[in-house]
């Protein structure tokens, strides 16, 4: 058997790789994906027009915000994080999942389950309080279950590896599940009113709550939203680009320290705070240096691509890898500097941390997401490739306008807002009212909108485009040439 | 630099995973547990209310989080906008924190007083009604829920086991209290109330003193948010922390 395995390009034809959960997964991305964008949109909305809060309960800002992050970062995120992981660790493992198809199986169900409960429980008013934390009690008991089983089947699935080598792809993905496990239980430790009722109270108070929060909030962003989906970039953007990755001594040196880095980062979310100084200063220095491995993994996903640039034209999907590499050098450029104290102190508050976030989300997180939605499909449903390249080369563009529209009118309504709370009249009175602010915000709250909906758009697009490749159908469309300026000056 | 005892064995990768992530939270959430001025020591912080729980559990539960912030920055506009800058220890009896990260609204630490009772039921109700420019959601729902408080005593008991300091006493007479604070208008019959938990406001805070609704525990959260600690008496360059 193991020589059938190790025989060249025989691989795949001699493990039976458990495909089908992560077929679920994919689709469960994308039906999360759409399902985030819209409430995204729809609180976009709700800031520009609070009629569109509709005065009832259910529908608040309050209670949707919730719904929006959680089904972006853990629905759309989650899923997509579940998929590649469970795809990557079998080729590179070249073994099936630890636990076969049924414990594999219980991890789809399972976390499906935690979504519609989660989200459920804020649209009713359960909710424990905490940013990115909202689950009550119940909820995270049950997802930390979910998470149990999916350590199982990941590592048992490195542990019976066939090739003596963990790849780089894992680490990221070990990394990953082992932090937001630890993250989870902590952040997530309360005791319930009644083992009848929903509501509990966290066993944290207030400013040691509020470190324990951010340890935990900055690190989904740094290991569930960072560390997972460098884990996707390095198996798919040399896959993609056909090209070995730039550097394997950089993978190793970006790997250890960003892992150890940062989970120090967590007090830039509240620097002058009632937080002691000394612990504000830790985390605005580490989040400095943090820029150093960040930059190290974007650097080794880009220079994957040397002498493989051409692509680019002629490979959309390697396109929408790429640049969401690029989003993640950029956004992990703006988070530390945004990180300084003196700068904080601007933005902090103000929508130039969402604009910020957004470029993360929007441009890393969900870009390289849809490459790998794109990569995954044609393979998983056996098809020779997808239904319409020309279709994600106008989600590429439309999805990129929409982050550009997002992200501008968020810098500009950021910064002008908090220039406006701190500007002084030359009598050495405040000029602005707080509510004048809020006014000024208008306009760019609608320019988001918009910038939303044309994210959400593109992600139409892509779901079409993704159904037809499953159903086996293939466009009749003109295939991008290398070079047509030069074909045609050739002729 | 070698790796390839990690990458070779899953067991040694994990742990060194474990290891690593791990030193960045333990030196800095242990010394805010354990060292002694992390929190102020000032006069005046009490546990909550029954009803300011309850109305707090609502501001919880709404997602007021999202948008208003409750923790001033010691900067002059900051100082100016909304009063003294929040201490730590404010904050110290809440389960969870709600300080915030987002300033769609205007920090409410120290709302307290600030507004009368009617203002913030009006505002609740309908915010454009009083603001026109706001764009916060209307609440109308709170003042048409009745408030249910059946397991009030839970309540405090389970903040007690987190670490809220609650006598017995206070939890004994916590539903008693509940309703006392908003059905009477008079320190006398309130005394108890008041003894137990000093500052206190007291009144119908929705005008409607009939009915103990969301809306009343809500008004009374924030009619206490910021007041607790007398400023004027409080020498901050002397003040153990």
């Amino acid at each position: 058997m193991s020589e059938t395995a190790t025989a060249p390009g025989g691989g795949q034809a001699a493990v039976e790789y458990i495909d089908d959960v992560v077929k679920k997964f994919t689709i469960a991305t994308t039906f999360w994906g759409v399902v985030g964008f819209l409430v995204g949109v729809v609180i976009a909305l709700q800031l520009a027009f609070p009629v569109l809060n509709l005065d009832l309960e259910w529908t608040t800002f309050g209670r949707l915000r919730p719904v929006h992050t959680s089904a972006v970062i853990f629905a759309f995120g989650g899923n997509i994080l579940f998929a590649t992981s469970y795809y990557i660790v079998q080729r590179t493992c070249r073994a099936p999942l630890f636990g076969g198809a049924g414990l594999a199986n219980f991890t789809f169900w399972g976390y499906q389950l935690f979504i519609v409960l989660a989200a459920s429980g804020y649209v009713l008013g359960i909710s424990q309080g905490k940013e990115y934390a909202e689950p009550e009690w119940y909820v995270d008991i049950w997802l930390t279950i979910v998470w149990v089983a999916y350590l199982v089947v990941f590592a048992g699935t490195l542990l019976k590896r066939k090739e003596p080598h963990i790849y780089v792809a894992n680490w990221f993905f070990l990394a990953f599940i082992l932090t937001v496990a630890m993250l989870h239980i902590v952040n997530a430790l309360a005791v319930p009113v009644s083992f009848t009722g929903a509501k509990s109270y966290i066993v944290w108070a207030g400013v040691q709550d509020a470190l324990t929060q951010w340890w935990y909030g900055h690190n989904a962003v740094g290991f569930f939203l960072t560390a997972g989906f460098l884990g996707m970039m390095y198996y798919l953007i040399p896959k993609q680009a056909e090209r070995p990755v730039y550097s394997y001594r950089l993978s190793v040196v970006h790997f250890w320290t960003l892992v150890f880095l940062y989970v120090w980062a967590g007090p830039h979310h509240l620097h002058y705070t009632a937080l002691p100084d000394w612990a504000q200063t830790l985390g605005m220095t580490f989040s400095v240096i943090l820029w150093m491995p960040s930059w190290g993994g974007m650097i080794n996903g880009i220079m994957t691509l040397s002498g493989a640039w051409h692509k680019l034209r002629t490979d959309p999907v390697l396109r929408f890898m790429v640049t969401s590499v690029a989003f993640y050098g950029m956004s992990t450029f703006e988070g530390p500097a945004m990180s300084i104290k003196a700068v904080n102190s601007l933005s902090h508050y103000t929508d130039w941390t969402i604009g910020h976030v957004h470029s993360g989300a929007l441009g890393w997180v969900a870009f390289v997401s849809f490459g790998a939605l794109y990569f995954l499909v044609p393979k998983l449903w056996n098809r020779e490739r997808l239904y319409s390249l020309r279709m994600v080369t106008h989600h590429f563009w439309i999805a990129t306008l929409g982050i550009v529209l997002y992200i501008t009118s968020m810098w500009i309504s950021g910064i002008m807002q908090g220039l406006m709370w701190r500007a002084y009249d030359s009598l050495g009175f405040l000029q602005y009212s707080f509510i004048e602010t809020v006014e000024a915000m208008h306009p760019y709250y609608v320019i988001r909108a918009l910038g939303g909906v044309l994210f959400l758009l593109g992600s139409f697009i892509m779901v079409y485009n993704l159904w037809m490749t499953a159903k086996g159908h293939l466009k009749d469309e003109d295939v991008f040439e290398e070079a047509p300026h030069a074909a045609a000056a050739g002729a | 630099m070698n790796n390839e005892l990690f990458e070779k064995n899953v067991v040694l990768l994990a742990i060194a995973i474990l290891v690593t992530v791990s030193i960045g939270g333990l030196v800095q959430l242990v010394p805010l547990y354990t060292m002694e001025q992390t929190i102020e020591k000032v006069d005046g912080i009490r546990p909550y209310t029954p009803l300011e729980q309850a109305g707090r559990n609502i501001y919880v539960r709404e997602g007021c989080y999202l948008c208003h912030s409750q923790m001033i920055r010691p900067f002059r506009d900051e100082v100016e906008r909304y009063g003294h800058y929040s201490l730590a220890a404010e904050s110290m009896y809440d389960h969870p924190f709600q300080w915030g990260s987002k300033r769609t609204g205007p920090d409410l630490a120290r709302v307290g007083g600030k507004y009368s009772s009617d203002w913030h039921v009006a505002h609740m109700i309908d915010p454009r009604s009083v603001v026109p420019e706001s764009i916060m959601p209307g609440y109308p729902f709170l003042a048409e829920k009745d408030l249910d408080f059946s397991d009030v005593a839970l309540h405090l008991d389970a903040l007690r086991t987190v670490g809220v300091p609650y006598t017995d006493e206070q939890i004994q007479k916590s539903t008693a209290d509940l309703k006392k604070q908003q059905s009477t208008n008079d320190p006398d019959e309130a005394e108890g109330l008041l003894k137990r938990y000093p500052k206190a406001v007291i009144g119908n805070f929705d005008g409607n003193p009939e009915r103990l609704t969301e809306m009343d525990a809500l008004v009374a959260y924030l009619q206490m948010l910021g007041t607790l600690v007398d400023f004027s008496k409080v020498n901050l360059e002397t003040m153990e922390r």
